[in-house]
């Protein structure tokens, strides 16, 4: 089996808001895929109905070759889940709860307990308080650990790194290498988009319920324009050109994005005009985000 | 006590001088908004309580004007209950024979009970509870001063029971009873409310959490109860004086309506004084967000016990069930001691005989009294086991559930596990009320071992009743999430309705069938239909399996 998870088309209503509208997702066996978009796009919705806690309204959902709705229980013995938001019982402590988690998943998925350990020591927590005194990055340390030391084969965290500190996050990073190199696979869903960059092979962009664009980053990022720097000599005119966006001139300065397939069209335009110095660099996802996700702003750049 | 809590940077326990009034002025900083904020949280449920408790007294007061009309018909009540030690220790001490002592004696202390009930709900919910949420945090950043929530909380408790007091003082001279006596009683009841004011604004000082600081508050409550209760029914030459060191006893011993002890009032009054500057004092020296008891560390890794869902709703629900069956076999043993000599007690009124037939299903009058007895231990029992399911929507609504339901663990298996301990809880509870009612039967009667036995089946005999309730809250949460909590509740309220008053009512039999209670056995004495047994355990299975049925198809969280 090739893909861990496979979405097509998937619909999902609650009343009149329509949460999920036609998504398809595939996550390949082996990998980690990061899930971006921003807050409402419908990263939870899709978790959860992946996790066979929430029903779909149409389309098609499989996960490790099972439907998730139907055979939830026996696919979950293979799966760890980190939610969004941690949630645990207040009376147990954290030591506990990671216990139950891991026996809850199944008879056979024993947690090792060195393991265990080593990961309660990596994230310094404490698992003899009880929840209701953890903050909650704490709590989040727990569901984290709960996963990280089962031996399941996919790992599905939503935002997992949403209350920790930069310490903290860069151990879970290295977490999540430890977990690519023994073959796991990851879904890691986010709005941090370093995370995503560092430690993903794949993402996948939702916005509106539905998957705006996905690939590996470097497919992404063919996808999308140059960012040109320059000091010229001389004056030069872009106009007329298509493919040229958000173009920029102060003085003898210019900033624009450019199309690749305008890129040696423009750099002709530049060096006729003499180039002083130049700039030419790949959009950061941080850049890439901002077009998915402010069409306005996109739209203000193109009028430029 | 460990005073584990850092003293914050500037003046705090003894800097009672100087600098201290101008932090106090800053510290109460935005009471007002706030406490206008607990009032509106509190719209609903503190009126309802204020209304319960009103209603109460005054009914009990109307009641006995009508049961007991002479005076012939009361000196014999007098003469008997006030005799009857089982009944002092549950109701308190009996001080003269008027309506208005007789009301006293009835929900003087039991009034003064739900109103510490009230009291420490809402003062826990607005400080400790608030803070445990975080829900402070966000207040406390704005322009409000670090006492303000805790006097805010404060205030809603004192006006709440203040409301008490002045209703009492207008509905009992209206049923009839003397005007010095009523006021008498209602200040009481109301001052008793303020006595376990000052007790909760400590209790809310000590603990992290809002559950344990509710616990301390309750074990006071029930210390008191038991102080009092020892002290009510140990004769004269038992330590009778017991009485004066709860602040239930207070009540009685203010002597409403015979010959009252005004000043008796002043000491709840004193106790609400010592305990809200005690709790000022504390919630300045400690953390936000601390207690004053350091938060026991609890085992880093789970026992053999907590295994699967099972274990765990086990371990979550075990404590409740705790405090449920040592309530039951503490007021089971003294209403079963109090059967004893029953007949004679009623035999004043006529009617109260009648009711207690009626309840009982049947004309002995011990045997009527037990019985009912045993028919409030199933109503209770079915209490338990709806709040014992209704935990279910609780964990979901709480994103409990979810990480539960993201393991191998199935929705079927995790809705049995909260399903199986109200069931297992539910027996236990009428096992221990009828033991209990058996026992305190028992010894005042001295064949304690036949009437274990007796009693104890007599109880079970209203499981399969009580558990068509727990079927009905799972149905619910199954089928409806959304209105489960209110649902189970307000069909266990209509239960009780029917129960309790449906034949004083003349209800016709349509509607008394309803209650799966009207088709249970009334035991002891009654007889015995094993069909009908038969029938409510399928009607309880059937309900549950719908519901697990639902809980399988639905959308979760």
């Amino acid at each position: 089996m090739s893909n861990a998870i496979e979405i097509r088309a998937l619909r999902k209503s609650f009343g009149r808001t329509t949460a999920l509208d036609g998504l398809d997702l595939v996550v390949r066996t082996g990998e980690v895929h990061a899930f971006l978009g921003p807050n409402g796009a419908g990263k939870t919705t899709t978790l959860r109905i992946l996790l066979g806690l929430l029903s779909r309204d149409g389309g098609e959902a499989r996960l490790l070759g099972g439907d998730p709705w139907r055979d939830a229980p026996r696919l979950h013995a293979r799966l760890a889940y980190v939610p969004g938001d941690v949630t645990l019982w207040p009376s147990l402590t954290g030591g506990e709860i990671i216990d139950l988690l891991a026996r809850l998943r199944g008879p056979r998925s024993a947690i090792d307990a060195q393991r265990k350990q080593a990961l309660i020591e990596r994230f310094a927590l404490d698992p003899a308080k009880k929840a209701r005194a953890y903050s909650k990055g704490n709590r989040q340390k727990v569901a984290l650990v709960a996963a990280l030391a089962s031996d399941a084969e996919l790992l599905l965290l939503d935002e997992p790194t949403a209350g920790l500190d930069p310490l903290m996050e860069a151990a879970f990073r290295e977490c999540v290498e430890d977990e690519r190199h023994q073959g796991r696979t990851v879904l890691l869903s986010s709005h941090i988009l370093s995370e995503a960059e560092a430690l993903a092979d794949r993402v996948t962009i939702i916005r509106d319920g539905r998957a705006a664009e996905t690939g590996t980053l470097a497919e992404m990022r063919h996808l999308t324009r140059t960012s040109v720097d320059a000091e010229l000599a001389g004056p030069v005119s872009l106009d007329g050109l298509g493919g040229v966006h958000a173009v920029d001139v102060r003085g003898t300065r210019l900033h624009c994005e450019v199309d690749h397939a305008a890129l040696n069209e423009v750099l002709g335009r530049l060096t006729a005009a003499g180039v002083v110095s130049l700039t030419c660099r790949p959009p950061t996802l941080e850049e890439l985000f901002l077009r998915h996700y402010s069409p306005e702003r996109a739209v203000a750049g193109a009028r430029r | 006590m460990t005073v584990s809590a850092r003293a914050e940077p500037g003046p705090a326990l003894g800097a009672a001088g100087r600098p201290g009034a101008r932090r106090a002025g800053r510290g109460l900083a935005g009471t007002w908004p706030l406490t206008r904020l607990a009032f509106r949280r509190d719209r609903i449920m503190l009126p309802a309580w204020v209304y319960l408790i009103t209603v109460a007294v005054t009914t009990t007061a109307y009641g006995f004007a009508k049961l007991y009309p002479t005076a012939a018909s009361r000196a014999q009540l007098v003469i008997s209950g006030g005799g009857n030690p089982a009944l002092r220790f549950l109701y308190g001490r009996l001080n003269g024979s008027s309506i208005g002592a007789l009301t006293a004696w009835r929900y003087g202390v039991w009034a003064a009970i739900f109103g510490a009930l009230m009291t420490v709900f809402i003062v826990i919910r607005h400080t400790r509870g608030d803070e445990e949420a975080g829900r402070l945090e966000l207040v406390g950043s704005a322009a409000v001063g670090r006492q303000a929530a805790l006097t805010a909380g404060l205030l809603a408790a004192v006006t709440a029971n203040a409301a008490i007091a002045a209703l009492l003082c207008i509905t009992l001279p209206v049923s009839g009873l003397p005007a010095s006596g009523s006021a008498a009683l209602a200040l009481a009841i109301g001052a008793s409310g303020l006595a376990f004011t000052g007790i909760a604004a400590v209790a809310a000082q000590l603990t992290s959490g809002a559950r344990s600081a509710r616990g301390i508050a309750f074990g006071v409550l029930g210390a008191a109860y038991v102080l009092r209760a020892i002290g009510d029914s140990a004769g004269p030459a038992g330590p009778s004086w017991l009485s004066w060191s709860s602040p239930l006893g207070w009540v009685e011993l203010t002597r409403p309506f015979a010959g009252q002890r005004w000043w008796v009032l002043a000491l709840p009054v004193a106790v609400l004084a010592a305990g809200v500057g005690a709790a000022f004092v504390l919630a300045a020296r400690r953390d936000h967000g601390a207690g004053l008891l350091p938060d026991r560390p609890g085992p880093a890794a789970a026992s053999g016990w907590l295994r699967g869902p099972f274990g765990l709703a086990w371990r979550l629900q075990r404590g409740m069930l705790g405090g449920w069956a040592a309530g039951a076999a503490g007021i089971f043993a003294a209403s079963g001691a109090a059967a004893k000599g029953i007949g004679s007690l009623l035999g004043g009124s006529t009617q109260l005989k009648h009711e207690f037939t009626r309840l009982g299903g049947q004309a002995g009058i011990t045997n009527a009294y037990l019985a009912a007895l045993m028919l409030l231990a199933g109503l209770a029992a079915a209490g338990y086991a709806t709040s014992a399911v209704l935990r279910l929507r609780a964990e979901e609504t709480g994103g409990l559930a979810e990480p539960l339901l993201a393991t191998a663990a199935s929705r079927v298996r995790w809705g049995l596990s909260h399903l199986a301990v109200a069931v297992f809880g539910a027996a236990a509870l009428l096992a221990v009320a009828g033991l209990a009612a058996g026992l305190g039967y028992g010894l005042r009667t001295g064949s304690a071992g036949p009437e274990l036995a007796r009693m104890l089946g007599a109880a079970l005999a209203q499981l399969p009743a009580s558990l068509v309730m727990a079927g009905i809250a799972v149905a619910l949460v199954g089928l409806l999430p959304g209105a489960a909590v209110a649902g189970a509740w307000t069909a266990l309220g209509v239960v009780v309705v029917i129960d309790l008053f449906g034949q004083a009512l003349q209800l016709s039999h349509w509607v008394l069938d309803i209650s799966p209670f009207t088709h249970a056995p009334r035991l002891p004495g009654g007889a015995v239909s094993a069909a009908a047994l038969l029938w409510l355990g399928l009607a309880a299975l059937a309900f549950a399996a719908v519901g697990l049925a639902g809980l399988r198809r639905r959308d979760i969280g």
